[in-house]
């Protein structure tokens, strides 16, 4: 069934310049691999749109079981600059945990 | 050896809360107290300080953080290093004495370390900026500040003079952590295992609350008890660089796997090479244990060798940022507000300021989150359009809130509560030097 990120994982998002970088995390271990397989950097940039004007890289972390995404272009000149209300940044976190995955029946 | 060294994070940024600090000081044990307090534009803006007062452009609220925390210096043999300084550190070192001798302090070593900034060296070479490619001394008069991220080195013989108090310029937010560590156990500079180590530590601390609990909490889902009285955090550090990340009993917010897990990856690109000036540290391997009332064990980050050259911060005059805001409410909120937006669009496009510059956003719509938040949530009950364009002249800047506050009279109805604001803005590039080109320098003062 589809589910939203924020029933599976947590987040947290921060800046450098006119990139954005989301982490994101599992609440239970076993959601760990539906994660690196879905919530790919293609399926990320999709889910941002025009938010996101270059690329989008993800990094993986299995250590602590996470994943890295840093996202090219989300803000205008960064934060001293960008018109944005959130010239962070910082409320991208929950962007992404309005992503909807597959989550095999039963689970969760 | 089984001694572990104790270092407190007292601030996260320049304008964070002074009293965690006290109660780390009071009751945490730490033997160094460190305090993040410079964020990019903030020493550009200490810079025209400086340039207006000679005896100012050091960081805002030191003299509170020191009221606070000297009587500790000079009692319990505290050390606090803190980037403060700004963009002139010397004057945050008077002012620093000033305060010691004020308070009674007794006998106490303070220190100042300069050579960050680097104004003059960028002006006269051929340095690119990375942003564009063009040479820096092309920014003229509208280049404010050039600061290159200073490491843990320059620090250092300010700790081994026996300074309670150092006071710097720009320095790379780890490595105002890491200087202790490197200091206390004699670690090599050439060491990028344990200097990676020990990075890690800094990066987890430098962000103050965020690793306690802070930037963390959603009702529900994440709880996080008394942040109102959230305690900063503790490294306990293991001579080979491992350690514990705590706070102090009793506080509150919560360290665990979750907390510092996020706080392990803010701001990180690449994690296995995150760039200081003194290591190039690798987070990809950290392996964390929660080991129960708010202590989780952090080991195995590396190192490798450290870049070449020193990552330069510009602070350039670019433009004025004028925005404005208006809200609706009730039936219809939504449609008034774009409809209002439009006005101002077409009036804007009217006074030479075409829509591409515009930016149009709705709070409590799609402010935040733009398109994914048009995909389907359910409509406010109140919409508070915001109209925002960073413009070269103040005048032109000035008519964007102008526009918005005239929708009072000549908008769509009900329109209430707006606010318009103009500001300069100083924008932020990058440059590199080689580290040769950097020279810092160590100026001690004695209070009586």
């Amino acid at each position: 069934m589809k589910r939203k990120l924020h029933e599976i994982a947590h987040s947290r998002a921060g800046d450098k310049g006119d990139i954005t970088n989301v982490s994101l995390f599992p609440y239970r271990p076993e959601h760990y691999a539906l994660l690196r397989e879905q919530v790919t950097a293609a399926a990320v940039k999709a889910h941002f749109g025009d938010m996101v004007r270059g690329e989008v890289l993800r990094y993986e972390v299995p250590s602590i079981q996470g994943l890295n995404f840093v996202l090219h272009g989300t803000r205008s000149g960064g934060v001293s600059s960008a018109p944005d209300l959130d010239a962070h940044g910082k409320s991208l976190s929950f962007g992404l945990l309005e992503m909807e995955i597959e989550i095999p029946g039963g689970e969760g | 050896m089984t001694k572990t060294l104790r270092i407190g994070c007292g601030a996260g940024y320049a304008g964070d809360r002074i009293d965690p600090a006290v109660t780390l000081a009071e009751r945490g044990d730490i033997r160094y107290l460190c305090f993040e307090c410079l964020a990019e534009r903030t020493i550009a803006i200490a810079q025209l300080e400086k340039a207006a007062d000679p005896g100012k452009g050091y960081g805002p609220f030191l003299e509170e953080r020191m009221e606070a925390v000297l009587p500790f210096c000079a009692r319990d043999g505290l050390v606090v290093v803190t980037n403060l300084g700004a963009a002139n550190p010397p004057a945050a070192l008077e002012k620093t004495l000033e305060i010691a001798r004020r308070l009674g302090t007794g006998p106490l070593r303070l220190g100042a370390v300069t050579g960050d900034d680097v104004l003059e060296t960028v002006l006269a070479g051929n340095d690119p900026v990375a942003e564009t490619g063009a040479p820096v001394r092309d920014l003229g008069d509208r280049l404010l500040s050039a600061n290159a991220y200073l490491g843990a080195e320059a620090i250092l013989p300010a700790l081994r003079a026996g300074c309670r108090v150092v006071l710097t310029g720009r320095v790379a937010d780890p490595s105002l952590f890491l200087a202790p560590m490197i200091h206390e156990f004699r670690w090599d500079l050439g060491d990028w295992r344990r200097l990676g180590a020990g990075t890690a530590l800094g990066h987890l601390l430098e962000c103050a609350a965020q690793v306690t609990g802070g930037f963390f909490a959603d009702p529900g889902v994440k709880d996080v008890p008394r942040l109102e009285d959230v305690g900063f955090p503790i490294a306990e550090v293991s001579p080979d660089g491992g350690g514990v990340i705590t706070k102090v009993p009793g506080t509150g917010g919560r360290v665990d796997l979750r907390t510092c897990r996020e706080q392990m990856l803010y701001e990180i690109h690449d994690p296995s090479a995150y760039l200081t000036p003194d290591v190039t540290a690798d987070f990809s391997a950290v392996l964390m244990e929660d080991l129960g009332q708010d202590r989780v064990r952090i080991a195995n980050a590396a190192g490798r060798a450290r870049p070449e050259s020193l990552k330069v911060s510009l602070g350039v005059r670019e433009g004025f940022l004028g925005e404005g805001e208006i809200s609706f409410a009730g039936r219809g909120a939504l449609e008034r507000a774009r409809m209002a937006g439009e006005i101002v669009l077409r009036r804007l496009e009217r006074a030479g300021i075409p829509r591409n510059l515009v930016k149009v956003e709705i709070i409590g719509y799609n402010a935040l989150l733009g398109p994914i938040a048009e995909r389907g949530f359910p409509v406010p009950s109140d919409a508070r359009l915001r109209v925002a364009a960073r413009l070269e002249d103040r005048r032109q800047a000035e008519r964007v809130g102008e526009e918005v506050e005239n929708l009072y009279l000549n908008g769509p109805a009900g329109a209430g509560g707006a606010r318009k604001a103009a500001r300069p803005v100083i924008a932020i590039y990058t440059t590199f030097l080689p580290r040769e080109r950097v020279r810092t320098e160590l100026t001690i003062r004695e209070a009586p």
